[in-house]
């Protein structure tokens, strides 16, 4: 297992590490020749921490949140209060403390507004940041000093145990920052490179598949909500410390603002962006400010910077590095794929195809539905079908277009509700449950158009499925290296060798052809183990050589699941099939070996159209 | 709830948040500042308000928005986010950040007595113009093949792609009329209000409030949710003032957890 072992022990990995320590060692002794100020760094820091968090959010789970400040603000007023009280005069204790209230507050909002996805999910957490500064200002002013904010929050004083330490001077709290600036990198890196994080990932390019291979999208979005407030909080209590001064504007819809634009300057989804981001708008803003002393005019540029970077640049400032690195190193990062090479490899002539001993179709019953029936307003798509598949058997389901086959699919594996009716799999009922539980228990389904994760590599595509039947809930697990995970990577390594992608394991699944990225498809369905597989249309659009290459696929999988298959291909499904199930107009007009419904009477009408039909008609 | 009215039709027939919105108010009220200084005349700038912002809205959709129908909303919100700062930033660079006047026009000068206390005549007046513009927008929106365009790309954009109909130019006209609608509501708030480069912050913020409690891309809803928004604060305002805003937006949020389409919103949409 080479896969296996890599990476966890490899000093590369830490590298990222290395360079943000240097960075922010050498930092405080750049700045100030550059017209900058050690107040300045410590500002870039704050911010730069706050960012690492909403990083994990918007970067790596996609989530656009307008609502950060609110966490920003909470954080910082719990410390403040808890040290101008003074309740303690330990900083580290009244930091831990805004954390803590931050993200629970996270929790809470979360919980709230993750009900809702995409502009609505940006509205929704802009209205309770809005929520969180005018009850800041005005109910809960008494202890926040309302619009004057809190003053006089004393010099951080840090005691762990019988060691204090008194942070007097400008230069010790940035060392104080610093620290834990590099401790929150380490921490959000360590969080990205694992499962918990891939997952994260996938639920951004393509959250529909990664709750059908089984994952708790949910939980996961919440836990990044949470993550992010934490991150929020923790630097709000810092901005307190470091002006000595808690200002009210940490609650303002503003903050929120600069944060996502800062990120995105940086680049969203690289950890170090939102702080490349910090240092460009922070010192544009005072140097232009002070230096120059034309204040108005930096915030312009830095809107004109953003405008045109959201527009030609979406990876910001980080993603143009990295582009412009691939671009030197020679290797146009993503290169064409050989047309049909990797398909080509061990195909042989169709004949020369292993034999598969017709399923005898006398096992037990894995899988059925009673009375499936799906209705759209007046129109009912599926009537009532009721259907058997036994173990280790190959169904085919055909029927002309429009016959309700993929309707009916979608409610076996619970990735659309049905109307009425139920299914059960191995003997548990299994109607209404999410689609997520339904392929934990074993059921998985492959679809008609690709729902790949497109910006990952073919390995962490097939991973991610892997990873929902290996843990699909969180264990102490989800925080180890995803790469260093033994069994994880043997599953990964056999489903990638079973649908011939082993050699394309390293590529982005953009760079992919198409019949890869079918059998990709079908790939990320078989990592999760189903014993039942449901495929829907796997060889669409396929070139016939890639359909005999896939047959003899299917065949080898066969070996041990029982599969049900929508297809149009009449030959692959003859080929393939033990029995078939026809649907014509949402309802069942015939079932049985391929040889009888061949010689059916109804099929041959339902398909080629009866007279008797029209005269009736 | 001009404003708001504008930020609907954008979003429901083009799909788009416009974040510029609050910076579209901003930018009308100075071009009335700009005119009443050279003319003296209160219609001048009126007029000059809504003209210069349909030429910006038709500007900004040219250059910018028109790239963006096709990418993800995230990327829609973010980049009308940095055209509200570019818009803003370049006010305070001409005028400076300090609040300029545009006084009450010579007609809406003294009070109305209103039987228990006496009003500002323009106020009243304000109300009827605001209501004057909202007839107009209605019978534009309802009465005209535009307008017919228009609300059938609210209901399915797609549909009105393919009966052949130019969506580039409505959208174009659309989003023209949306910044005309704000640009308007700049000039004829600004002897209400003080006319500074961030004036349009908090208009934006309660516009999202009016139109998702209506729900967003709903002519009437906007117009319910303005009154409901009113009410909240004016109610609140009497039992328990410092919670007037906060109930504002939980009400909004309230919505958008329960019935995200709102209370009058075309279902479906995304």
């Amino acid at each position: 297992m080479s896969g296996a072992t890599r990476s966890a022990r490899d000093p590369r990995a830490l590298l990222p590490e290395l360079a943000v320590a240097i960075g922010l060692l050498l930092l405080p002794f750049i700045l100030p020749h550059l017209g900058g100020t050690i107040d300045l760094a410590q500002r870039i820091l704050d911010w730069g921490l706050f960012g690492l968090g909403f990083d994990i959010l918007f970067g790596f789970t996609g989530l656009l949140a307008f609502g950060q400040a609110a966490f920003f603000g909470a954080g910082g007023f719990v410390a403040a209060y808890l040290l101008t009280a003074p309740y303690t005069d330990n900083a580290l204790l009244a930091l831990v403390a805004g954390t803590v209230v931050a993200a629970a507050l996270g929790t809470v909002i979360g919980l709230l507004s993750l009900r809702r996805a995409g502009i609505y999910f940006a509205m929704l957490t802009l209205a309770f940041g809005e929520m969180g500064y005018f009850l800041d200002i005005s109910p809960l002013a008494a202890w926040t000093g309302g619009e004057n904010g809190i003053a006089g929050v004393p010099t951080p004083r840090l005691a762990l145990g019988p060691w204090a330490l008194d942070l007097a001077t400008p230069m010790a709290t940035y060392w104080l920052l610093a620290v834990l600036f590099f401790l929150g990198f380490w921490l959000a890196h360590r969080i990205i490179g694992s499962p918990f994080g891939l997952v994260l990932r996938a639920i951004r390019d393509n959250e529909a598949r990664a709750s059908a291979v089984g994952h708790d999208v949910q939980k996961y979005k919440l836990a990044a909500f949470v993550i992010a407030a934490a991150y929020a909080g923790l630097a709000g209590g810092l901005l307190g410390l470091l002006q000595g001064y808690m200002p009210p504007d940490a609650f303002y819809l503003d903050t929120s603002g600069q944060l996502v634009v800062q990120t995105v300057i940086g680049g969203a989804g690289t950890l170090i962006g939102p702080l490349v981001g910090a240092t460009v708008w922070l010192y544009l803003y005072t140097v232009l400010q002070t230096v120059v002393n034309l204040g108005s005019l930096g915030k312009l540029l830095l809107g004109l910077i953003f405008v045109v970077l959201v527009t030609v640049l979406r990876g910001g400032i980080c993603g143009g590095v990295v582009l412009l690195w691939h671009r030197l190193r020679r290797a146009p990062a993503p290169v064409e794929p050989p047309i049909a090479a990797p398909a080509a490899a061990p195909a042989g002539p169709a004949d020369a195809m292993p034999v598969r001993q017709r399923a005898a179709c006398d096992g037990p019953i894995v899988l059925r539905a009673e009375g499936l029936t799906k209705r759209y307003s007046g129109l009912v798509a599926v009537d009532g079908v009721a259907f058997e598949l036994a173990e280790g058997e190959i169904r085919a389901v055909i029927g002309p277009n429009g016959a309700g086959k993929s309707t009916f699919f979608n409610m076996l594996a619970s990735v659309i509700p049905a109307s009425t009716g139920e299914v059960h799999f191995r003997g548990e009922r299994i109607t209404g449950l999410d689609v997520a539980r339904v392929c934990q228990r074993g059921l998985a389904k492959s679809f008609q158009i690709n729902q790949l994760f497109t910006t990952l590599t073919v390995r962490d595509n097939v991973l991610i499925a892997a990873l929902a039947r290996y843990g699909g809930r969180f264990t102490p697990a989800m925080l180890r290296d995803v790469h260093g995970i033994a069994a994880l990577a043997a599953l990964t390594d056999e489903t990638l060798a079973a649908v011939q992608l082993a050699d394309r394991a390293g590529t982005k699944v953009a760079a992919l052809a198409y019949g890869e990225k079918r059998r990709l498809e079908i790939g990320i369905a078989l990592a999760t183990r189903p014993s039942v597989l449901l495929l829907d249309e796997p060889m669409a659009g396929m070139s016939p050589i890639e359909r005999a290459d896939t047959v003899r696929l299917l065949k080898r999988i066969a070996q041990g699941i029982s599969i049900v298959i929508v297809e149009h291909d009449m030959d692959v499904i003859f080929e393939l099939a033990d029995r078939i199930t026809v649907l014509y107009n949402g309802r069942k007009i015939a079932e049985g070996t391929p040889e009888a419904i061949q010689a059916d009477p109804q099929v041959r009408a339902a398909y080629l159209g009866s007279p008797v039909d029209h005269e009736l008609a | 709830m001009l404003v708001a009215m504008g930020l609907t039709i954008i979003f429901g027939a083009l799909g788009v948040v416009n974040f510029a919105h609050g910076s579209f108010y901003a930018l009308g009220a100075y071009a009335g500042v700009v005119a009443y200084e050279r003319t003296g005349s209160f219609v001048a700038a009126m007029a000059a308000g809504a003209l210069s912002l349909l030429l910006v809205g038709i500007l900004v959709e040219r250059v910018l928005i028109r790239l963006y129908y096709n990418r993800p909303k995230e990327d829609q919100i973010l980049v009308t986010f940095g055209a509200a700062i570019v818009l803003v930033e370049t006010l305070r660079a001409l005028f400076g950040g300090l609040a300029q006047r545009l006084p009450v026009p010579s007609w809406g000068e003294g009070a109305v007595n209103l039987g228990a206390t006496f009003y500002p005549t323009y106020r009243v007046q304000v109300l009827g113009i605001v209501a004057c513009a909202l007839v107009i927008l209605y019978l534009v929106l309802y009465r005209t093949r535009l307008g017919l365009i228009v609300r059938a790309g609210i209901e399915d954009q797609l549909m009105v792609n393919i009966l052949g109909i130019n969506v580039t130019r409505t959208f174009l006209t659309v989003f023209g009329l949306g910044a005309m609608s704000a640009g308007f509501a700049g000039v004829i708030n600004g002897p209400i209000v003080t006319v500074t480069p961030d004036m349009g912050a908090d208009v934006l913020v309660q516009s999202f409030v009016v139109i998702v409690i209506g729900g967003v891309g709903s002519f009437w809803g906007a117009l319910v949710g303005g009154l409901i928004a009113g009410e909240i604060l004016s109610l609140t305002a009497m039992i328990a003032p410092a919670y007037s805003q906060v109930m504002l937006f939980a009400a909004m949020a309230l919505v958008l957890i329960l019935r995200p389409q709102g209370l009058f919103g075309v279902q479906g949409r995304q």
